[in-house]
């Protein structure tokens, strides 16, 4: 069994390229800004950490933030506008467009070694780990291939007996 | 997007919305908690991908999604007939949504590589929540075809009944003959062969028996449907019906 902190992270292209473009952004202010608003449903992910926030840029004196959903209805995506419209608001900015992109397709690959640790520790096994986020055991089983929310799948540990969420793997 | 692919974008709009309405009617009321949730779901995907076809399709006509969606009466509604068929009992819900996602899968593969950079980015992100769909519902055709003698019977009704409703998917109308061609929209009788080899196969894992062939009935794409898309719309629309302009 390969464990977690021996996993080789393959970043896909254009994930590596989402990266590209916080790092080499000339409003580093912005990108901090927002790594304050989560999921509504997965509170330990930033919409960064997540992969939804795609792009933040200014144009003119406004400023452009550029979402992907999840899964095609998610229903969180039009909290998540809300709350990046009052985290900028809480910093006096005011003159922000939202829009949101379908290409390239949003993928739980783009998720982070950071992030899928994060979502182990609240509890939820990251995408194509079976291992139970409570005891650690590999005997599990999937209950149902959906849950509560669209990303996640229902599994068991069939040694602490206790049930947990997978972010499906997508 | 010109306005044959928008045409062509408000048909695949309206089968996802009038599939996931159908969907969500099981919300609360699915043989189980679980599957509540896997229905309810299944239906937000469809309803989502609804949404990014009407509203590529509103940018052109100057229409909202809503308009769209809740404006039109069921003779402007053009999707295939299967979708609009009522949910049945879980058997009939599982044996469609199977059918459906064989089909599915190739098709929004296809669709992926449009020259419409719109419909292929739908179509690229929709493919991968079909793939999961068809792995759920395939699984459900082997439980309930090789399970107990009832959910047996049930199965075989209701692919009996799909089995005439099947043969829509794959006809070309002549705007998609013609979208074909100019490399926007899918040539679905290409895809008969890989979706019978999906159902063929799942079927005999299943030990049901063979789709039975011989009768077929189409009309959706010209607006010709079933008494049932009306009464279905008669739930979905009331609201704007009621309160025309209504925003949430």
């Amino acid at each position: 069994m390969v464990s977690a902190a021996r996993r080789i992270e393959l970043v896909p292209a254009e994930e590596t390229e989402r990266r590209a473009r916080r790092d080499c952004s000339k409003e580093p202010e912005l990108w901090a800004l927002l790594d304050a608003v989560t999921d509504p449903e997965i509170p330990v992910l930033s919409l960064w950490d997540l992969g939804v926030l795609q792009n933040i840029e200014r144009v003119g004196h406004r400023i452009l933030v550029t979402l992907t959903p999840t899964y095609s209805g998610c229903p969180a995506l039009v909290t998540m506008q809300e709350d990046i419209r009052a985290r900028f608001a809480e910093a006096g900015l005011t003159d922000v467009d939202i829009v949101q992109v379908l290409s390239p397709a949003w993928s739980s690959q783009w998720l982070s070694q950071a992030a899928r640790e994060k979502l182990t520790a609240y509890g939820i096994a990251p995408p194509g780990d079976e291992r139970c986020p409570h005891c650690g055991s590999s005997n599990t089983h999937r209950v149902a291939e959906f849950g509560s929310t669209a990303c996640k799948a229902m599994w068991r540990c069939d040694d602490c007996l206790e049930p947990f969420d997978q972010f499906k793997a997508i | 997007m010109d306005a044959r692919a928008a045409a062509y974008a408000i048909g695949l709009g309206d089968d996802a919305l009038v599939l996931g309405q159908r969907l969500t009617e099981w919300c609360g009321k699915a043989p189980f908690l679980e599957e509540d949730l896997a229905l309810a779901n299944t239906a937000l995907d469809y309803i989502g991908r609804a949404r990014f076809f009407y509203q590529a399709a509103g940018v052109n006509t100057g229409r909202s999604e809503d308009e769209i969606a809740f404006g039109r009466d069921a003779r402007e509604f053009t999707n295939h007939l299967i979708y609009e068929l009522p949910r049945g009992d879980f058997a009939f819900t599982m044996a469609r949504q199977f059918l459906i996602d064989a089909f599915m899968v190739p098709f929004l593969d296809a669709l992926s590589t449009s020259r419409d950079e719109q419909l292929a980015g739908i179509a690229a992100k929709a493919v991968k929540e079909s793939r999961y769909h068809l792995r759920r519902s395939g699984d459900w055709m082997v439980r309930l075809g090789d399970g107990t003698d009832e959910s047996r019977q049930r199965t075989i009704a209701a692919l009996d009944t799909l089995a005439g409703y099947v043969d829509e998917l794959f006809e070309m109308d002549s705007l998609e003959a013609e979208l074909a061609t100019d490399g926007i929209g899918v040539d679905r009788a290409r895809l008969k062969d890989a979706w019978q080899r999906t159902v063929a196969r799942v079927l005999e894992d299943a030990t049901l028996p063979q789709l039975a062939t011989g009768w077929n009935v189409s009309g959706g794409r010209r607006g010709i449907h079933t008494e049932h898309l009306g009464h279905m719309l008669s739930e979905l629309q009331f609201v704007q019906r009621a309160y025309p302009g209504l925003q949430w």
